[in-house]
């Protein structure tokens, strides 16, 4: 890991933080520096992960670049929501093209800086995970393999909220979506689908591969300073919950990312050149239950019939990713 | 200075004398050799400086060509055919945004059946995407074109793409007079943007439109071009004093003064139809021609203009409208006192020879009176009914491509 993890033992209560560090570890978002990249007044929904999650990640961003960014934004949820013409919530040079060229132009926007001379100008890359790993994923793994001076940062709610849920290839098995329906024999997202896209971004070589959730905000801050003290492609894959397409409580944003963590569900971790370097700990294991329930994409696995053999599968996937990682933290 | 070159290099020359600062490249027949060509001046530092991407699609190395000029860099690629189709929403998406890029297409058809001849398919699927278009007769043309077009799409801020007959452009030799550099610097500015992204004036580009002012951003994609309509044949004019000839403009006549006859066309078929036509002259019939630079924005006055008293129309189109017929031709009955006289020759499909005794031969049977309005040029008939019997007598009839190949057998271009 590229910082050292503070132990909160008292997490559970939501009332420590910043006050217990000193104020060079403190995170960007608390500090009076942050640059409100992603300044308010957008129109994201009540609870938006992918809005906390673009704010935790371009204010990091602008912090470790003195404010030498260009973001480019593929089209979806983040894009509509902050800019309805003639407004706009981005603070930075900002560009949206289309929904499936945003890695392209910003390789486009690095040649620019570079054929200038202007090398302390940063290019960052975003979109959600339909413009990450489905339409835009031509574009995205061309710039990896060019090794691009460019950070790339999928904010991943596991489907095309924008257009009213419908299935990507991010969505996760078993849930609903508007175009997997809880109908059927094997209701919801089908099982062995979908791309591990952190792991087909570390098989291009890149010099920097990481995931985060918005719920571990100085992690999230740490991977994206990181990323900025590499040159050529990186990419930053984070998870945002989605209080409209999971049908949580949206207030639960935090918590759904922070269960997803720490039942294995979505290992967070960073590598380097196609290797893991680190990945954060989980001090006990959650039944992956805990993290489904509150779920409406899930609802069918707990009525009118407990789907417990589904549930067991889910399980078995979360397991996995915890032995492949090495996730749970072992008492020296 | 004059050089013998293939068109190709000779286009890559004149774009690199253009000074670009970022260029895509994708591989497509016919029009590679000009990327390559790009591409070895900057790897060698003879173009500099400048970044040479060779992307992994069409629609990536119009990303790219728009990131880089958003960000305030004179962007250039080159592509044809299936590749224009393959980014077209990007091709679209750049004239929307009012970015600068200029663009070759290497005119080739569009499959299936698969093709890599020329014709004019692909630049004309493209005519209402907000680029301006202008076609090259020759490869001299080609060449100045590239220049005038980075300085009208900069002035604009409107994207420009040239077309030039792939093949019988691009693979060509011939004599091309080469400018110097001192040349086109005078007659070429920096690049301004209007727009661009910069850390220290941040601007959000790309912003959803809603219906209360989506019209209004149209209508002045739509001023622009009407704008380039005085400025192409004032910087042609320009052109011609700075660099000694006529290249450009939005259409050149030839023998059309006392024209009962005016053949209309685009691109290099232009040769072959002024020696047909300085044959029939010699006959004795008054014919003319009117080849088309601008097709975008369309010259509708000067088109009017040139027509003038001529009796007939022809337009000779290496493209067309399935279900419909000339699309060329279309553009020219709104230009033409009577739309009634303005007949249809598609032509050249796929790389098909346009001759000079099939020219002579429609041309004459349209000053006859006995041609229809439209017409397949050179078109196997009897090939055509043995396909649609074919599909009358069995349901199971099989592809169509493959049957007619089958059916036509191995056929020699015979050229005369």
């Amino acid at each position: 890991m590229s910082f050292q993890p503070v132990k909160f033992y008292q997490t559970g209560t939501f009332t420590v933080g910043n006050r217990l560090l000193p104020d060079a570890e403190r995170s960007v978002q608390s500090t009076v520096r942050r640059h409100n990249s992603l300044n308010s007044g957008h129109r994201a929904c009540q609870g938006c992960g992918e809005a906390l999650g673009a704010r935790y990640a371009i204010d990091a961003a602008m912090e470790a670049t003195s404010g030498q960014l260009i973001a480019a934004n593929a089209t979806g949820c983040l894009e509509v929501f902050s800019t309805p013409y003639p407004e706009t919530s981005w603070q930075i040079p900002w560009v949206h093209s289309l929904f499936g060229n945003t890695a392209a132009v910003a390789t486009g926007i690095a040649a620019a800086m570079r054929v200038k001379g202007r090398s302390e100008v940063r290019v960052v890359a975003q979109g959600g995970d339909g413009g990450t790993t489905d339409i835009g994923f031509g574009c995205l793994s061309g710039m990896f393999e060019r090794n691009d001076d460019v950070l790339y940062i999928c904010y991943d709610n596991g489907g095309y909220m924008n257009t009213g849920v419908q299935r990507s290839s991010a969505t996760p098995p078993a849930a609903r979506t508007a175009t997997t329906m809880a109908v059927g024999p094997t209701p919801g997202n089908p099982f062995g689908q979908g791309k591990d896209l952190p792991a087909i971004a570390m098989a291009h070589n890149i010099p920097y591969v990481a995931t985060a959730t918005v719920s571990e905000l100085r992690d999230l801050e740490a991977k994206v300073r990181r990323a900025m003290e590499f040159r050529g492609a990186r990419y930053l894959h984070i998870l945002v919950p989605c209080p409209l397409g999971w049908g949580h409580d949206s207030a639960l944003t935090i918590r759904m990312a922070r269960l997803a963590h720490e039942s294995g569900i979505f290992p967070v971790f960073e590598a380097e050149s196609g290797e893991v370097t680190g990945a954060s700990k989980i001090r006990r294991q959650v039944p992956v239950e805990e993290y489904l329930r509150p779920q409406k994409r899930y609802a069918h696995l707990f009525s009118p019939k407990p789907r417990e053999d589904v549930i067991r599968r889910i399980q078995e996937a979360a397991d996995k990713n915890i032995r492949k990682y090495g996730l749970l933290e072992t008492t020296p | 200075m004059l050089k013998q070159t293939e068109g190709s290099h000779a286009v890559a020359e004149a774009v690199a004398l253009c000074r670009p600062e970022v260029i895509c490249a994708y591989p497509i027949s016919p029009q590679t050799h000009i990327v390559e060509g790009l591409g070895e001046m900057v790897k060698s530092g003879e173009l500099a400086p400048c970044e040479f991407i060779n992307v992994e699609s069409e629609f990536a190395a119009m990303s790219v060509a728009i990131g880089a000029s958003a960000a305030g860099a004179r962007a250039y690629t080159a592509t044809a055919s299936q590749g224009l189709l393959y980014m077209a929403e990007a091709v679209f998406n750049a004239a929307g945004m009012g970015l600068p890029i200029v663009m070759t297409v290497a005119n080739r058809a569009i499959g299936a059946p698969i093709n890599i001849w020329n014709d004019h398919t692909d630049s004309m699927s493209q005519r209402d995407c907000g680029w301006i278009q202008l076609f090259a007769e020759t490869n001299q043309e080609a060449l100045d074109l590239h220049i005038q077009a980075f300085r009208l799409a900069e002035e604009l801020s409107v994207p420009v793409m040239v077309c030039m007959d792939g093949f019988i452009l691009t693979h060509a030799y011939e004599r091309v007079d080469m400018p110097t550099q001192a040349q086109v610097d005078a007659y070429l500015p920096p690049f301004q943007p209007r727009q661009v992204l910069d850390p220290q004036e941040p601007v959000s580009m790309g912003a959803m439109v809603g219906p209360e002012a989506f019209t209004e951003v149209r209508y002045l994609a739509h001023v622009k071009q009407m704008q380039a309509l005085d400025l192409i044949p004032a910087w042609a004019e320009e052109f011609r004093q700075a660099f000694g000839r006529d290249s450009g403009g939005l259409i050149h006549a030839y023998r059309t003064e006392d024209a009962d006859t005016i053949v209309v066309a685009l691109g290099s078929v232009l040769g072959t139809i002024k020696d047909t036509v300085d044959a029939l002259r010699e006959q004795g019939h008054r014919v003319g021609v009117l080849g088309i630079t601008c097709f975008r924005p369309w010259p509708t006055a000067a088109i009017r203009q040139a027509l003038g008293n001529a009796k007939k129309v022809i337009v000779l189109e290496k493209a067309f409208g399935v279900g419909l017929g000339g699309i060329v031709s279309a553009n020219v009955r709104t230009s033409s006192g009577s739309p009634d006289s303005v007949y249809t020759v598609i032509a050249g499909l796929g790389g098909r020879p346009i001759t000079r005794d099939s020219l002579a031969r429609i041309f004459l049977e349209v000053e006859a009176g006995t041609a229809p309005a439209l017409t397949f040029l050179d078109l196997n008939r009897a090939a055509v009914d043995r396909a649609l019997a074919r599909e009358r007598e069995t349901r199971r009839s099989g592809p169509i491509a493959e049957a007619l190949l089958r059916d036509v057998g191995l056929v020699t271009a015979q050229l005369r």
